[in-house]
């Protein structure tokens, strides 16, 4: 086998351009795939649960009255809604993959809002998937702003009447009475009236009393006001709930998603490509004639498409790791999700190539395979129907992309599943393929 | 039909009825036959006879569906019809890696031999992608050389060759046969079987039809043939094929 693989490198030396070829194609699909993943599906499907009682949606602010449902109606316009009527259906909806995330609205937001006092709170709840987040994140998030900014407005409105009564006097309304306020200015001109009247020590309370009781009411009133305009900045604030893993940064999982693609084309590429060469050169007969167990030779294109393909993933991941934060307190882990990642795709690649037979042949199936599967494993939950979407899964599992792309988000960002998981999931496969290899091999000379 | 020569030295390669079906077709039947020590047997027939079928199961690359194949040493040297060999490495990198391969003892003495038996050292650095098919199919026929083997099977070695080239392939050949190798190779070529075939085994729609010297096939279409290549023709024809 060493022999082998000394003769293989020697005709990879030998083919600059197939080799530039194969390192700069995986690397121009992988920007244009992190490029593609900053946009989103146009409605995402986000399961919504609206906990205010009816009859309750109503905001009161001042004398202003204003419909939450107006907002609710504006959000449905950018996500399919899916209506549940728990918290926990909307996280079994989040969970199943039926909804992209769950979007619950608190039984007490109106009244918050009312009171002018607090922020609202709106629940988000995601599976800790960096792209679901992305695409709901950048939805929610520019519809809650539409809604914050209206909001502000109304409570702008509202400090500013506030301040008109301090200044020119007015009524009040105070749990139902309605309270008569003097107003600043009126307050000066009695003062200096009675200021003007009355000798030092004099006895005449009553309007003094009036004075006191406003001043009194000014000081609470500005006090409030200033609350007031601390929910001005953002009347309605998120919550976000993950339900597995930790939060992945999208550039953070861009950096898995470009580095497994790359992993995934050479190995396959260069797996596929060399077993089938093997054959296009007649050499397969005379090698397998006792000099090479065919074992043997599959192992060799594995290790030799394997060894080529983790080498640049790693170079690779190291070279974004000097722009991009990443942990390198796990960096082992980074090399077992590569390195049993690279197993799984080479044994794909030398299947291929056993049952394509041809170089040519090989590495179009290659591509065609390859590619498509990629994107299905980025094809996120709630983006498509459910059955297609669980037809996604299966076929997703069915080959190295997603458990490969799944070790590594997992061994860079700490993300669900583990990496433990992954990489059994990665060895099975990779078990499957060789053995797919080594039966198609019975036909390849 | 079968038929095999009483053996006067031991046989270092022997087939017992072997028979090769693919799906329904049936590519050989029933096919027997011995290989004596430094002799050269041809085996000649139309095509889709079973010629490479038979040499192939010979070589060990296909198994036969029955009968055996018995070989008194492993080391059997087999030169398929298209060149086995590696197009981006040289002549010498090709004859090195399979010397390797081989396992034979001293790797670099052994190809530094076979290019000189080839005439190829002066072209031992080219890469076997630039060389003509003549010069392609010598280094195919000196890596089945490479470990000394005492059989060599060649699988139509000399197709796609001009005469010039035939001509030499044929004393490369034969001073392997002359050295006591067994030598057993199909052809086309009628009148190289005649030529260089000691003996020659005809296969005809998978079956063994003659088995003898040159004359003797001869002998079997006296009045029908001008030549050897015209009295295969007749012998053929007459058994229907």
């Amino acid at each position: 086998m060493r022999w082998l693989l000394v003769k293989d490198v020697q005709i990879l030396r030998r083919s600059p351009l197939l080799v530039s070829l194969l390192v700069l194609y995986p690397v121009a699909i992988a920007l244009l795939i992190g490029l593609a993943l900053s946009r989103g599906p146009e409605r995402p499907r986000v399961a919504f649960l609206n906990q205010v009682p009816p009859g309750q949606s109503t905001i009161s602010l001042g004398n202003e009255n204003i419909n939450a449902a107006k907002y609710a109606s504006q959000l449905f316009q950018s996500i399919q809604p899916v209506r549940v009527r728990s918290r926990q259906e909307a996280i079994d909806a989040v969970n199943s993959g039926r909804a992209l995330a769950a979007l619950i609205i608190p039984s007490d937001i109106t009244r918050k809002l009312s009171s002018g006092l607090e922020p609202g709170e709106v629940e988000v709840v995601y599976n800790g998937d960096a792209v679901k987040q992305s695409f709901v994140e950048s939805t929610i998030s520019s519809k809650l702003a539409d809604a914050n900014a209206a909001l502000a407005d109304k409570l702008k409105q509202v400090g500013l009447q506030d301040v008109d009564l301090l200044l020119n006097g007015g009524t009040f309304d105070l749990f139902g009475r309605s309270v008569p306020i003097l107003g600043l200015r009126a307050t000066r001109t009695i003062i200096a009236a009675e200021l003007a009247r009355l000798k030092p020590g004099s006895p005449e309370r009553g309007a003094l009393g009036r004075v006191d009781r406003f001043a009194r009411l000014a000081v609470n009133n500005l006090d409030l006001s200033k609350q007031a305009l601390a929910t001005i900045s953002q009347p309605v604030t998120v919550k976000r709930t993950l339900l597995h893993g930790r939060r992945t940064p999208l550039d953070a999982f861009a950096v898995a998603v470009a580095v497994t693609v790359s992993l995934m084309f050479v190995c396959v590429l260069l797996g596929a490509g060399m077993l089938a060469l093997e054959r296009e050169e007649n050499a397969f007969a005379r090698l397998v004639r006792g000099l090479v167990s065919r074992e043997s030779l599959l192992a060799e294109k594995v290790c030799l498409s394997g060894g080529c393909a983790f080498a640049a993933s790693l170079l690779m991941l190291v070279g974004i790791g000097a722009f991009v934060g990443l942990n390198w307190g796990r960096f082992g882990l980074w090399v077992a999700a590569l390195a049993v990642g690279a197993l799984a795709f080479a044994a794909l690649g030398v299947a291929i190539g056993a049952l394509a037979r041809e170089v040519r042949a090989a590495s179009l199936l290659g591509l065609l395979l390859t590619l498509p599967l990629a994107f299905l494993a980025l094809v996120p939950s709630g983006a498509v129907a459910v059955g297609v979407y669980d037809a996604i899964r299966v076929i997703s599992a069915l080959f190295p992309f997603k458990p490969a792309l799944q070790a590594l988000d997992a061994a860079l960002n700490d993300t669900h599943p583990g990496v433990g998981i992954s990489l059994l999931h990665l060895a099975g496969l990779a078990v499957a393929f060789g053995t797919i290899a080594r039966l198609s091999l019975r036909r390849f000379a | 039909m079968a038929v095999s020569t009483p053996p006067r030295a031991p046989a270092p390669l022997a087939a017992h009825h072997l028979t090769k079906r693919f799906g329904q077709r049936v590519a050989l039947s029933d096919v027997s036959l011995d290989v004596r020590v430094g002799e050269r047997l041809a085996v000649i027939g139309p095509n889709g006879a079973g010629k490479t079928t038979l040499l192939a199961i010979l070589a060990g690359v296909l198994a036969a569906d029955e009968g055996s194949v018995s070989r008194e040493t492993r080391a059997l040297g087999w030169v398929p019809q298209q060149p086995a060999v590696y197009s981006k490495l040289s002549v010498a990198e090709n004859l090195r890696l399979f010397a390797r391969l081989e396992r034979v003892a001293d790797p670099e003495a052994a190809v530094g031999r076979m290019l000189e038996q080839t005439g190829l050292r002066e072209r031992a650095d080219d890469e076997l992608g630039r060389l003509s098919g003549g010069n392609r199919q010598r280094v195919n026929i000196a890596i089945g050389l490479l470990a000394d083997p005492p059989v060599l099977l060649l699988d139509e070695p000399s197709s796609a060759l001009d005469p010039r080239q035939r001509e030499r392939l044929w004393e490369l050949i034969e001073g392997q046969a002359s050295a006591g190798t067994s030598i057993v190779f199909s052809t086309h070529i009628v009148g190289e079987a005649e030529r260089y075939g000691d003996r020659v085994l005809v296969l005809a729609d998978g079956e063994l039809v003659f088995t003898g010297t040159p004359e003797d096939l001869h002998a079997q279409e006296p009045a029908a043939a001008r030549d050897f290549e015209a009295a295969f023709v007749a012998f053929l024809r007459a058994r229907g094929h």
